[in-house]
């Protein structure tokens, strides 16, 4: 069973949906997504929290809440959904093999691939935590499927490295589940998860935040009965002497997430090193023409109301490339990152552009009233004064067309910090 | 109390346990395999290098030696028999420093002796070519063609899965507290278990001091010496092409950097001497060790692509060779003893070498019903297009990818469970199928997986474990 579409969507999570429902409005309407698991709505299925949507529907949604308002929009339209299937590979002309139960091993030809992977979660592996390897240690998120989805109970002392937003959210969740989470140890001075999660899941329930804290070792066998917690220096080193041992039968894992690039890799899409996901141009598409890219495997954001958005433009911009594959190129500058940025997504700029710009970044730092200067050569495009920015908080600005009307000798634009 | 009756009692499933199994299973005797642990490969099987080296290592006319390179010459039918990862990728010993050339000739001239065939001295232009990646002041090496990586589940499960199609008994979570002798031959205690032996066979990794100690006045120590180990995403595939070794110390043959069997890379390990013969924690200062020792021998060793580190336990014994004998006041007991490095590399000739013994004594006559082929599990992504699709159409398992980072079917998760010695634990089926032994280790499979678990042994999703007992994941 061989097909061809206009469009094909790999991932039927936020990002996906959204870029259907855009590519398809803007008038494109062969289009299949393309999702392993059984339903869409990727991940946002077991985040049965509240706090979704605020900015994309003004009101306060769940996660199931929230995929089911795309899933409307997608079932509206009738755009086709192959579930349960599992894209195998992507070639660099735009083959995709896939599997599934009904089909067995089938190609789909597509004029335009939009990646919609996602990103999975730093296992306790890449830490190189030392000790035992017992029972009882899950990433934050394999621990939610197995409560929320699974409706299992995973332990009743825990643990929890890292202060990312699905520790956070987990902590509250197994205290309401009669769990007692003993401490949130958190490497760096400062959290890596939005400031609302630390107050409404952590300081609500009297959960200590250890920060410039880590795990040293793991104890237990068969399953895991303690961990040792250690004070950090300034270097990230653990100091000796501050060891405490934190009796608990679980350990949860929230140090990170990681864009799920496996298959752009085998395409042949170039991988921006800083963000793990793919160099992209401000239509959001890489270095393979009609190869586009959006949400969480582009770039770890911090609302999904970000992906939601990002992915619009991303699957209007794949829809537009099905209409006009030649369209016309103007100068190509390239958008750099520097001091206390961590990146910007888009990576380079067609200075041949008409609607807005939305340039996504990071800064490396908690930083207090501070500037942030996008800069053109000599030329201060945008200066934004800010009280503060953190690392957990993804920062945009908006880059107007007239802003770069005598971009003739320039090369680069800048996103940075002023002190 | 349960009694049972057995020619042979073969004590430990680890990969000399079942490699001395599955030979004398060629044979009309009643054979039983004790295994302390809930699985095969439980102890220093499934936690070593993964190695088959090519024998220049040891002493020559030392028992490691011959059944070394006798071993390593088995490899290639075997594991075509039985179905198991084998590759011979060759192996490099590296000098660092011009005192050491020495050594490395020292070591080609006892390779010869021992029997090890086609091994050449590379010059630093031969080696580069080889291994780009090596540390620049690398200018020597040993080249061994013969050296080889194997799975090491594989190929202790294909052993003793292909024993027991031909009639061995397993008994897991059988834990051995007593042997004693009697008039017709050994009396085991097991917890609620009593089994009468002719003949015992000792393969009890670590605690192959403690087992013998219970018949023979000769004592023995085995002792525990660790190894930790670093293992790089498959992403980093290429970045090394041969087993490449430093120059052997008094601990061994110190850190190797390594592809494995499926494509990662190995980086380690460390030796430390430890009393305790089940402490396989890591270590911060292991660790450390062998990040220190890798990047001294390699260049850019992308060690921010490590997806898991252990450590496993050597048994290693003072006089440093196999301990493979009748014990001399303890008739018909045979210790299979001391198997350290090259352990793994020997096992097939361990198996042959202890069953002529054991068949000099026992006099046993050959089936002529032994099934001497395995079929291992299939991984469906190594046929075509058309047949995987004929597959899926037939078992539509086949078609639902479970662990996405290593491509493991619902299909070969079940045939795992299913199959003869089938997994009953997470970790079984980690050994088998590979499902959570990639780079997010089991983050997204390890739902699914517990599931299949349950519905496929009828367990509860409560009383499954990761290795046995206490090890639950979930409560109820």
């Amino acid at each position: 069973m061989d097909k061809e579409f206009d469009i094909v969507i790999i991932g039927g999570g936020p990002a996906g949906l959204a870029a259907a429902v855009s590519a398809y409005d803007e008038g494109e309407k062969n289009i299949v997504i393309i999702e392993r698991s059984e339903q869409l709505g990727g991940i946002l299925n077991q985040c049965i929290h509240n706090g979704f949507g605020l900015h994309t529907f003004k009101e306060e949604l769940t996660g199931p809440e929230y995929a089911a308002r795309f899933e409307d929009e997608v079932k509206k339209r009738n755009i086709e959904c192959l579930l349960n299937t599992m894209v195998l590979d992507i070639s660099s002309d735009k083959i995709v093999t896939a599997i599934n139960k009904d089909d067995g091993m089938f190609s789909i030809k597509a004029k335009t691939v939009v990646l919609c992977m996602g990103c999975r979660e730093r296992p306790r592996g890449a830490l190189n935590i030392p000790g035992a390897r017992p029972a009882g240690v899950y990433s934050a998120g394999t621990a939610q499927k197995l409560i929320n989805i699974s409706g299992m109970k995973i332990g009743k002392e825990i643990v929890i490295l890292g202060s990312g937003d699905i520790g956070l959210i987990m902590a509250r969740r197994l205290t309401l589940e009669g769990a007692k989470v003993k401490a949130v140890v958190e490497l760096m001075p400062y959290s890596g998860g939005l400031k609302r999660n630390i107050v409404q899941c952590l300081d609500d329930y009297s959960i200590p935040l250890l920060l410039s804290h880590t795990i040293t070792k793991i104890n237990g066998k068969h399953r895991i009965k303690s961990v040792i917690v250690s004070e950090v220096d300034e270097n990230r080193r653990p100091i000796k002497g501050t060891e405490t041992e934190y009796k608990c039968d679980t350990l949860l894992l929230s140090v990170g997430l990681l864009p799920e690039n496996e298959l752009s890799k085998k395409a042949g899409v170039n991988i921006n090193n800083v963000t793990g996901g793919p160099v992209v141009t401000q239509d959001f598409e890489t270095n393979i023409e009609g190869v586009f890219a959006c949400g969480n495997v582009l770039h770890v954001h911090d609302l999904v109301d970000f992906v939601s958005e990002e992915a619009s433009d991303a699957g209007k911009n794949a829809a537009l490339y099905v209409k006009n594959s030649d369209k016309k190129k103007g100068k190509t500058v390239i958008v750099k990152a520097e001091n206390g940025v961590r990146y910007v997504v888009p990576n380079t700029i067609d200075t041949n552009f008409e609607e807005d710009i939305k340039l996504r970044f990071r800064v490396d730092n908690i930083y207090k009233n501070v500037y942030i200067k996008v800069t053109m050569g000599d030329k201060e495009l945008i200066k934004r004064k800010k009280m503060i920015v953190a690392p957990g908080e993804m920062e945009t600005l908006v880059l107007k067309k007239e802003m770069l009307s005598d971009s003739d000798n320039i090369d680069n634009i800048i996103v940075s910090l002023e002190r | 109390m349960k009694n049972y009756m057995f020619d042979v009692a073969i004590i430990g499933a680890g990969v000399s346990g079942c490699a001395v199994a599955r030979e004398l299973s060629k044979y009309k005797l009643n054979i039983a395999v004790l295994e302390k642990n809930e699985d095969v490969c439980t102890g220093t099987s499934k936690a070593n290098s993964g190695i088959v080296h090519a024998g220049f290592d040891a002493e020559p006319d030392s028992l490691m030696a011959k059944l070394n390179v006798k071993g390593n010459e088995m490899m290639d039918k075997f594991s075509k028999d039985l179905d198991f990862d084998f590759q011979r990728i060759g192996s490099l010993v590296v000098c660092n420093s011009q005192d050491n050339t020495e050594i490395l000739y020292q070591l080609k001239e006892q390779g010869e002796k021992n029997g090890v065939k086609g091994l050449r001295i590379l010059n630093r232009e031969e080696l580069f070519s080889l291994e780009p990646n090596l540390a620049d002041d690398s200018h020597l090496a040993l080249f061994a063609p013969s050296g080889g990586i194997v799975c090491p589940f594989s190929f202790n499960i294909a052993l003793a899965e292909n024993a027991f199609e031909n009639g061995v008994q397993f008994f897991f979570d059988s834990p051995v507290d007593a042997v004693s002798k009697d008039e017709n031959g050994y009396v085991i205690k097991s917890k609620d278990k009593i089994f009468s032996a002719k003949c015992v066979v000792n393969a009890a990794g670590v605690y192959a001091d403690v087992i013998h100690n219970m018949v023979s006045d000769e004592k023995i120590e085995i002792i525990p010496r660790k190894g930790e180990y670093m293992l790089l995403d498959k992403s980093e595939n290429g970045y090394v092409n041969h087993t490449v070794f430093t120059l052997p110390n008094n601990f061994g043959k110190g850190v190797l950097v390594s592809p494995t069997a499926h494509g990662n890379i190995l980086v380690g390990p460390t030796a430390n001497d430890i009393d305790d013969k089940e402490y396989t924690d890591t270590t911060s200062d292991g660790l450390q060790e062998v990040r220190e020792k890798a990047n001294a021998m390699m260049k850019n060793l992308p060690l921010n692509k490590v997806i898991t580190s252990f450590a496993g336990l050597r048994a290693h014994e003072k006089r440093h060779d196999f301990r493979i004998e009748e014990v001399k006041d303890a008739p018909f007991f045979f210790d299979c003893a001391a198997i350290e490095s090259p352990g793994l590399s020997s096992a097939l000739a361990i198996g042959e070498y202890l069953c002529n013994m054991i068949c000099e004594k026992l006099n046993p006559e050959k089936k002529d019903n032994f099934i001497s082929k395995r079929k291992g599990i299939l991984n469906p992504f190594t046929l075509s297009k058309e047949e995987f699709s004929a597959l899926v159409k037939e078992k539509p398992e086949y078609g639902k990818v479970v662990c996405r980072c290593e491509s493991i079917t619902e299909g070969q998760i079940i045939d795992a469970i299913k199959r003869p010695l089938g997994a009953r634990t997470i970790d079984g089926i980690k050994r088998r199928t590979r499902a959570g032994m990639g780079r997010c280790q089991s983050g997204f499979c390890l739902p699914r997986t517990l599931e299949i678990l349950a519905q496929e042994t009828g367990m509860d999703i409560t009383e499954i474990t990761k290795c046995g007992e206490n090890s639950e994941f979930l409560q109820e």
